[in-house]
């Protein structure tokens, strides 16, 4: 009896490492599923791809044709548009509202978390609610907005590129300030008070000691800017109304949403949508999980 | 520096001559408000000012493409609450979705959430390379997921061949887990001749007994797919809590002779309930405004409106319907609804952060 209760102990224990590695690698293969599929309907040509009872099955020929009539469309009846122009307007459109949106995160987080004045807390809570909006209650104004602002300026904002990046500057600014807050204001102020002894003013502070600290903090937002403003669908459906503006989501779900369009065609194209956030997933992985956490706020 | 760090305070300046420190101070703090003055007032408009502007559109007559201001009081707010118009019709059958979605995918992801958290925090081999396939969703686009589980989800017929989860459940002889998914008509429901619907009736609460109150099965097939794409920042945001717990703690209760069921259950568990508030109205809040996985999903439309939720319904009103004050009043209830769990939120954060 004795020599039995330490085994048993023991298998118990194997028994669980066991259990747990299961259940992660069911987990694993649940999460990793719709990827296949996706991959497996995409490789094959379009005659095998209608073959459904063979969806789960690889592709007996590789092909990439169907990731080619993603990208450039097909001119063989009925027309299909490729994600080809909804790629280059979603460059056009994440790189200068990441970047103009990362500037005024900075600078104002730099305002809020080392010059506090009063009111400012309050001021920053009322930003924030900007963050969790539900959109539809402001986008029938936007539009408004954008469509007599083009009539009586000439400027136009309505279903223009400028115009998506404007919108995704201004909704920006809360994430975007809370982030860099939250980084500023866990640098010692100690810091600050030394350098303006020596002499240093507002914009010196800023551009001398904190800037060449934000490293980290510009990457996290510049990383959950381009995620949020590539794979937005909202904005994007409701102020661009035509193909020479859609966002790549909206050019996805345009051919997906499109009974002619093979099955085979439809899942290269969510590929390709997916591709550029992914990479930055792969290769920075890191900042964008601090990304997600500041998310929710806490920093 | 040949001050002392102890005298490096905030109250420093009061050695600089008085005049010039307040000027100076003054100038610092105008610059600081000018900073912000753009943001302040790009938000003060495109958010307070236009939520205001929504409020306003959704008390007028203008339901068609022609803008028209004729104020008509809470006429769209009753079209959609009262009666048995198609309106209030859809709005019900939206707010009975919207629930249901809700309970079930914050309940699901919390659950799942958490599961995969505490199953990753046990010294597991490979631990970042299962992170990384349980998270990535999070980066994708919900139109991807949208269309990636449509594909999954296709049910194909029994004529035409079973297609996605459909065929291979039959093809492992499940043939009975087959589903209509995102299709699905069914409601369930209380059925009012059974017990629980008499004794509901005889307590007076006999109306939750009716399809108004129910579950739409369909909805099932959006929960999957937004937890398939939520769950892994449930388990990040457990994940860092759990780390975040001192191992002395958990130490201290094995010691005590807690298993590890107790430890998780009166150590783990409660310290974690921040966490846990944090998610619930995270994922509550992503719950009220989900809008492009069913639009890519299910094309925006279904049969007996089974997957639709209010932030659809208001953008279709709106914009496909051009009932433009329809789609506000939708607009502002689901603004208030996201504003009940938010604010409360917001300002628990801010207080928690000032202590």
């Amino acid at each position: 009896m004795t020599a039995t209760a330490p085994t048993r102990k023991a298998s118990r224990f194997h028994w669980t490492r066991i259990l747990i590695y299961a259940l992660l690698i069911v987990f694993a293969i649940w999460f990793l599923m719709p990827v296949y599929v996706l991959l497996m309907a995409s490789l094959k040509s379009q005659a095998e791809a209608m073959q459904m009872q063979n969806m789960w099955l690889p592709p007996r020929i590789l092909g990439i044709r169907s990731f080619l009539i993603a990208w450039f469309g097909s001119n063989e009846p009925p027309a299909t548009l490729g994600l080809e122009q909804g790629f280059w307007n979603s460059v056009m459109l994440v790189i200068p509202a990441t970047i103009i949106s990362t500037l005024i995160g900075s600078i104002n987080g730099y305002v809020l978390a080392k010059w506090k004045f009063r009111g400012a807390d309050f001021l920053f809570t009322l930003m924030l609610f900007g963050m969790f909006l539900p959109y539809q209650s402001i986008l029938i104004p936007l539009v408004v907005t954008y469509q007599n602002f083009t009539k009586f300026t000439g400027i136009p904002l309505f279903a223009t590129i400028p115009g998506l990046v404007v919108a995704h500057v201004i909704y920006g600014i809360p994430i975007c300030t809370l982030i860099f807050r939250n980084y500023y204001a866990q640098l010692p102020t100690e810091m600050i008070e030394a350098a303006r002894i020596d002499g240093a003013n507002f914009f010196s502070i800023y551009r001398r000691i904190l800037l060449p600290l934000s490293q980290p903090a510009f990457v996290v937002v510049v990383i959950w800017q381009f995620t949020s403003i590539w794979n937005d669908f909202l904005f994007g459906i409701t102020l661009a109304n035509t193909p020479k503006v859609y966002p790549i989501t909206v050019s996805l779900n345009n051919i997906a949403g499109s009974f002619h369009v093979p099955y085979n065609v439809q899942m290269a194209a969510a590929l390709i949508t997916a591709i550029p956030p992914l990479l930055l997933y792969i290769f920075l992985g890191r900042y964008f999980i601090r990304g997600l956490m500041a998310g929710s706020l806490k920093g | 520096m040949s001050t002392s760090p102890q005298a490096i305070g905030s109250y420093t300046e009061t050695a600089l001559p008085k005049k010039r420190w307040l000027s100076r101070q003054n100038w610092e703090r105008i610059v600081s408000i000018l900073i912000l003055l753009p943001s302040i007032i790009a938000l003060g408009i495109f958010v307070y000012a236009f939520i205001a502007w929504t409020g306003f559109i959704s008390l007028t007559a203008w339901n068609s493409a022609a803008p028209d201001f004729t104020f008509v009081g809470l006429q769209n707010y009753a079209r959609i609450f009262i009666g048995s118009g198609t309106d209030a019709i859809r709005f019900r059958y939206d707010i009975r979705n919207e629930v249901g979605f809700l309970i079930l995918f914050v309940g699901g992801s919390v659950i799942f959430g958490f599961l995969l958290a505490t199953l990753l925090d046990r010294k597991i081999r490979g631990e970042s390379v299962f992170r990384s396939i349980f998270l990535f969703p999070m980066a994708i686009s919900f139109v991807v997921t949208g269309v990636a589980w449509r594909w999954v989800l296709t049910p194909g017929t029994q004529e035409t061949g079973w297609v996605g989860i459909n065929l291979l459940v039959t093809n492992l002889g499940l043939g009975g887990l087959r589903s209509g998914w995102f299709t699905d008509p069914t409601i369930l429901f209380i059925r009012p001749d059974t017990a629980l619907g008499q004794f509901l009736h005889s307590i007076g609460l006999g109306f939750i007994a009716a399809p108004d109150f129910g579950y739409a099965v369909a909805m099932s097939s959006i929960v999957l797919a937004a937890g398939w794409q939520m769950v892994g920042y449930t388990m990040a945001l457990y994940l860092a809590g759990i780390r975040s717990i001192p191992d002395e703690l958990r130490e201290a209760a094995r010691i005590d002779g807690a298993t590890e069921w107790q430890v998780y259950r009166h150590v783990i568990i409660p310290l974690l309930r921040p966490v846990t508030l944090t998610v619930i109205i995270i994922l509550a809040h992503i719950a009220l405004k989900i809008f492009d996985l069913v639009y890519s999903m299910t094309g925006g439309v279904s049969a007996g409106f089974a997957t639709d939720v209010p932030a659809l319904n208001m953008w279709k009103t709106t914009f496909d319907a051009t009932k433009f004050a329809q789609g506000a009043s939708i607009a502002i209830i689901l603004l208030l609804m996201v504003g009940v769990l938010i604010i409360p939120y917001l300002i628990w954060q801010t207080r928690s952060e000032a202590s």
